[in-house]
Order: structure tokens, then C-alpha cells, then sequence
């Protein structure tokens, strides 16, 4: 229903099921569109391998934050108990790190949580309160029971009808196109 | 509502062979329909409780630590033990949110959503009474590293130094998880909105969820590694809780067994308060078909677990006090039994170590009276644990120096005002939020297996 002057953001297809969407992403990746995306309420084991998709790096980001974590907590209490406010307590050795263990652990855990929860929402390019998707009064049933297929107009190999078509050729019940206001 | 509801078989994870749309209906009615009579009464009560909470925090800041009822031998009294206490109601929830799901536990996504909100609000209770004890609670942050005027630094090997670290980074993880969870299910509520405000306010907190696959990949990654990194962390919490009391110098409470005794305590105690809570939710709101018999029958049987391993460790504590051949030792132990708190320790023992025993009765283990019943014994008795922890210190090394510890009315009021606050936010929680991990919920239905669903063609 795309209005008169306004720009194609793309097409949103309609699925009935977890297994048709997950068939229909494996032969539109084969077709060799790039973007695309596959909306569902839930996450949907073999989906990734399904649109060719590499593992998140979310993994990497939060092994090297909590190690900076470490070292860098460490480093605070070796140089508050050693250089900035020596405390001998019980004659123990200034650096007695096993002591430092308990507060080290801690906020190496904090800022691995902070990187997790705050990588993966740059990752996810959220929050974006507004996106061209949200136009289609059915894609609103994405986080119900409803499964689609997003294409953009910005794809190298986009073409309305023939995409349409397409999704028509594997599988999907409804095809719209969806546009940029 | 929802037609899902009407006939239910207790052995399947979901029962009532719901769709994925009558999933969302029953959950999502919830915060859409009227406000129940039941909840505003409810409501009432607990926020007035919750108000004279802190009609008591302004009195005891004006007044001073004085108004408790603390003594020479016992210094450290109810705040102490309702601190211990709530934390542990705290970490049944991670259990379930972070443990279960590394276990791949699926039974937990009926329960997961409510046990985290009750890990919440149970630490933010928690944190309020060290902050309240420490007499100047407006100078609190002195506990963290912070450069100050004065050039002072904290001790990092102070266990109460590592507590603030470690409550409060447990705080925060434990939000983040929750937070991370709820985002799918706020969009699931903001696509249902029919007024401007809940358009607005779910809209914000939704962040903008699409559901998309490549939205979902580094979501699930991220929520595995919440649950992975809060494993550890909530078996570390409550052991440094329990270092509070090993590392003093003090009979019956310098001890090795401390901290996996106060973890399973934690645990025991958290499945019973999330028990209680979850019978409350599931009749009040009409979620037998979710929140099945089997769920329940689980949570038992762990409680029947921990309940046996604080047993162990009780027994095991006098086993120690025995064997080291110290006096002062043997006689902590002798005298919370047969001494003046008696009274407490076998409330402990029979509420702890007796009560679960009733669970080996598969009956009784699916009798939904009887566990609630149950649970609230739990709660009592894991109060009186701490109790009798604290307490018990009326008795030290000089008979001269002993003294018996009674509460005033300010701390008899401040645990009553902490399950006033404790309400409040729950009461709040289910009635805005999606009490049940929709999501998750319908990712474990039969027909969210796309090689199952038998239309799968690839």
C-alpha cells in the first residue's frame, strides 16, 4: 500500500510457521540477498546457519572487557594497599592479593555484565525507536505468533516484483510492500 | 480470557496445548485488563507497610542505632539477620534464571521471570539495612574507592568491604539479566497497545525490539553469557555474606562449612518464597496452564535437596564443635540448643530440617495446600536461622560479659516495613510487566521447532 511519494523501505513477507520461515531463509540466502532479515517471537534454532550467519562477537567483546576489568581492579588495590594508603593489618603483606580476590571477581563479573547487556544493544543498532517496519499494521503480530521475512530496497539484487514473486515462489501467505514515510 | 486455560494435564511443561498467540493472550491480559479489586487491597496494605518503612528509616537517622535493641555481645542484631535473610530469598531467582538455564532446564521459563523480579526486590531490601547500620548511612559510598578530601582509602580486606562489592554488582547483574529478558516481552506488549500512554511507556522500554534474527543472535549469545557470568557471581555472593561471620574471631561462627552451608540456606530458602509467590500468581491470575503441577513438584524436590544439605550442615557444625576439643566451641553449640534461645533453634530445626521432609511423599508433593503451607514454614524457619546465628553470640567467652538479646518495636517494625517494600514492588511488577517469560515460553512449545512443525520442506 505504498502511498504516492513516499520511498519503499522494502517487502514484508508473511509465513505460517517456523519451519516454512526457516526453509524460505535458507533459499533466499542461496538466491544471495544480503539484506534481508528473519522477525519471530522467539529465537529459532538453526536460523543462523540457515541465512549463513557467523557467530555473534558478543563473546570476544566480553572476554576482553572482563579481563581489562580484572587487571584494572587489581591494579586499584595493589595501588591503594601498596603506594596510596598502606594499612598493615595483622601483619599481613601489603600485597596480600588473595584478600583482593572477593572484590577483583566482582567487578570483573560487572563490567562483563555492563559489556554483554550494552554490546549487544549497539550491535542490535537498539534503541531505534522508529524504523520503517513499524509502519505495517501486520508486523505487529511479529511478537505474537506471527513469522516474516523483511527485504530492503537497499539489496543489490532488489526488484519489487520480481522479489515479490520470489517470496510468493517459497512459501510465504501474504506479501506487502512496506514503506518510508 | 484466554480459552487455554480450561482443561490442563499436570505432566507436560505447557499444558492445554496452547498456540503461541494464546500464550500471549494469557500472559499479556494481565497488565491490559482492570486493575483487580484483590490487588488494590493488597496494594494498599503492603505500600502503607512500606511508607512506615521509611517513616522508621527517618526516625532511626534522627535518633540514632540507639532505638534497636543491640547490646555488648550481640552487636550486630536484626539488621544483620534480615540482611542475610533477603539476600538469600535473592538468589533462589538467579538459580533459577542463570543455573537452570545452563542446565538447560526448561521447566524454568514458566517460573524464571518472577523469581528474577523477586531477586530484585529482595535486594533491594537487602541493601537497605548494612546501609541503615552503619549509623551515617548519608557517608555509605565511603565503602567504595572513591578519592576524597580526607586521602583515605578503604581496606580491601575487609569482608565487609567485600560485601558492598559484591550485593551491589550482584544488584546490577541480577537488573541487567532481568532487563535483557523482559525486552522481547515489552514488545510484545507495546504491539498490543490500544492507548497513547502505553504506546509511549512500553514503546520506551521495548527499546525498539524488531525480533529479527539478527536481532536474536547476539541476544541469545548475550543472555547466555548473563546466565553464565551470574552462576558464579550468586555462588560468590552469599559466600562472602557468610565471611561477614567466619572471618571474626568468634565460637560458632569461625568455620570453613560457612559458605556452602549459607549458599544452600539461600537457595532453600529463595525456592520457598519463590513457591509461595508463584502459587499466589497462578491462582490469583489464572496461570494453571504455565505454571504446571510439574514446575512445582520440581521446585520441591529441590527444596527437599537444599533442606537436607542445611540439615547436613547443622549437624555437621556440632560434629566440628566436638571434634576441635575446643570449650568455647562446644559450648556455642550447646547453647543454641539447650540455651536461652532454645526456643529459636528448634523453631529452626523443624521448619528447616523436618518440614521438607514431607516432600518425599509424592502426594504431598502435589498437593498445592501443603507446599504452600510448606513454603511459609520454610520462610520462618530460614529467618530464625540467621536469628539464631546473630543472636546466639549473648553468649561469648566471659559469663560476666553475657546479656540476652531482645528486638524493640523499631526493629520488629523495620522487617514488617521491608515485606510492606518487598510487596509494593512486586505487586507492581505484576501488574505492569509480563509476569511470565512470553518468549521463552514459546520457544519450548512443540510447534517452535521448525523440525517438528512438519511443513519443513529443507
Amino acid at each position: 500500500m505504498a502511498k504516492i511519494g513516499s520511498r519503499a523501505y522494502g517487502v514484508l513477507a508473511e509465513f505460517s510457521g517456523t519451519g516454512p520461515l526457516l526453509s524460505a531463509a535458507k533459499k533466499i540466502h542461496e538466491a544471495g540477498y544480503k539484506k534481508y532479515d528473519c522477525h519471530s517471537p522467539f529465537p529459532i534454532h538453526g536460523m543462523d546457519q540457515a541465512m549463513g550467519m557467523k557467530r555473534s562477537p558478543i563473546g570476544y567483546m566480553v572476554g576482553f572487557t572482563g579481563a581489562c576489568g580484572l587487571l584494572g581492579m587489581l591494579y586499584l588495590t595493589y595501588w591503594v594497599s601498596v603506594v596510596e594508603y598502606p594499612l598493615v593489618i595483622s601483619g599481613k603483606p601489603l600485597f596480600s592479593w588473595q584478600a583482593y580476590v572477593p572484590p577483583v571477581f566482582a567487578i570483573t563479573i560487572l563490567v562483563s555484565a555492563f559489556m554483554a547487556t550494552f554490546g549487544m544493544l549497539v550491535l542490535n543498532k537498539l534503541p531505534r525507536f522508529n524504523h520503517p517496519l513499524f509502519n505495517s499494521e501486520s508486523f505487529k503480530r511479529f511478537s505474537d505468533g506471527g513469522f516474516f521475512i523483511s527485504l530492503e530496497a537497499g539489496d543489490p539484487k532488489y526488484d519489487e516484483v520480481k522479489v515479490t514473486e520470489f517470496l510468493k515462489s517459497i512459501g510465504a501467505t501474504k506479501v506487502e510492500v512496506v514503506t518510508d514515510e | 480470557m484466554s480459552s487455554a486455560t480450561e482443561h490442563h494435564d499436570p505432566n507436560c511443561l505447557v499444558t492445554g496445548n496452547p498456540t503461541f498467540e494464546s500464550i500471549t493472550e494469557s500472559v499479556s491480559c494481565i497488565p491490559e485488563s482492570r486493575t483487580p479489586l484483590a490487588w488494590k487491597i493488597m496494594f494498599s496494605i503492603s505500600a502503607s507497610l512500606a511508607l512506615g518503612l521509611f517513616c522508621l528509616i527517618g526516625y532511626l537517622f534522627w535518633e540514632g542505632v540507639g532505638v534497636w535493641g543491640l547490646n555488648n555481645p550481640v552487636g550486630w542484631g536484626w539488621a544483620i539477620v534480615n540482611f542475610v535473610f533477603w539476600v538469600g530469598i535473592g538468589h533462589a531467582g538467579t538459580l533459577i534464571s542463570a543455573i537452570l538455564f545452563l542446565l538447560r532446564q526448561r521447566w524454568r521459563t514458566a517460573i524464571n521471570r518472577f523469581a528474577e523480579g523477586m531477586t530484585i526486590f529482595a535486594v533491594i531490601c537487602a541493601l537497605i539495612f548494612p546501609t541503615i547500620h552503619v549509623g551515617r548511612a548519608w557517608v555509605i559510598h565511603w565503602t567504595l574507592p572513591i578519592p576524597n578530601q580526607m586521602g583515605v582509602w578503604p581496606n580491601f580486606r575487609s569482608p565487609l568491604l567485600w560485601d558492598s562489592f559484591a550485593v551491589g554488582t550482584y544488584f546490577i547483574c541480577s537488573f541487567l539479566f532481568w532487563y535483557v529478558g523482559l525486552i522481547p516481552d515489552l514488545a510484545t506488549l507495546r504491539d498490543r497497545a490500544k492507548t497513547r500512554i502505553r504506546k509511549i511507556i512500553y514503546g520506551l522500554f521495548s527499546l525498539g525490539w524488531r525480533g529479527g534474527n539478527r536481532q536474536w543472535r547476539h541476544y541469545e549469545l548475550t543472555y547466555l553469557i548473563l546466565a553464565g557470568i551470574s552462576t558464579p557471581l550468586v555462588l560468590s555472593v552469599h559466600s562472602i555474606v557468610s565471611t561477614d561471620f567466619a572471618t571474626a574471631q568468634v565460637p560458632g561462627w569461625h568455620t570453613t562449612i560457612f559458605p556452602p552451608y549459607f549458599v544452600a540456606g539461600a537457595i532453600f530458602s529463595g525456592f520457598a518464597m519463590v513457591m509461595t509467590l508463584s502459587l499466589i500468581a497462578r491462582k490469583v491470575f489464572n496461570l494453571t496452564h504455565i505454571i504446571t503441577k510439574k514446575v512445582l513438584e520440581r521446585m520441591n524436590m529441590i527444596m527437599l535437596l537444599t533442606g537436607m544439605m542445611v540439615g547436613y550442615a547443622y549437624s555437621m557444625e556440632f560434629f566440628i564443635a566436638w571434634y576441635s576439643g575446643n570449650i568455647y566451641e562446644q559450648f556455642a553449640f550447646v547453647n543454641r540448643a539447650f540455651g536461652p534461645y532454645a526456643w529459636a533453634y528448634w523453631i529452626m530445626i523443624s521448619c528447616n530440617v523436618l518440614v521438607p521432609q514431607i516432600f518425599w511423599f509424592k502426594k504431598l508433593r502435589n498437593h498445592l495446600v501443603v507446599m504452600f503451607i510448606a513454603s511459609i514454614f520454610i520462610n520462618i524457619g530460614m529467618w530464625f536461622e540467621r536469628f539464631v546465628i546473630v543472636v546466639t553470640l549473648a553468649r561469648d567467652f566471659l559469663p560476666a560479659a553475657w546479656d540476652y538479646y531482645s528486638p524493640t518495636w523499631h526493629d520488629i517494625g523495620l522487617l514488617i516495613g521491608s515485606f510492606g517494600l518487598f510487596f509494593t514492588l512486586f505487586l507492581l511488577f505484576m501488574r505492569f510487566l509480563p509476569i511470565v517469560a512470553m518468549s521463552e515460553v514459546k520457544g519450548i512449545l512443540p510447534q517452535a521447532d521448525p523440525h517438528k512443525s512438519g511443513e519443513h520442506h529443507g
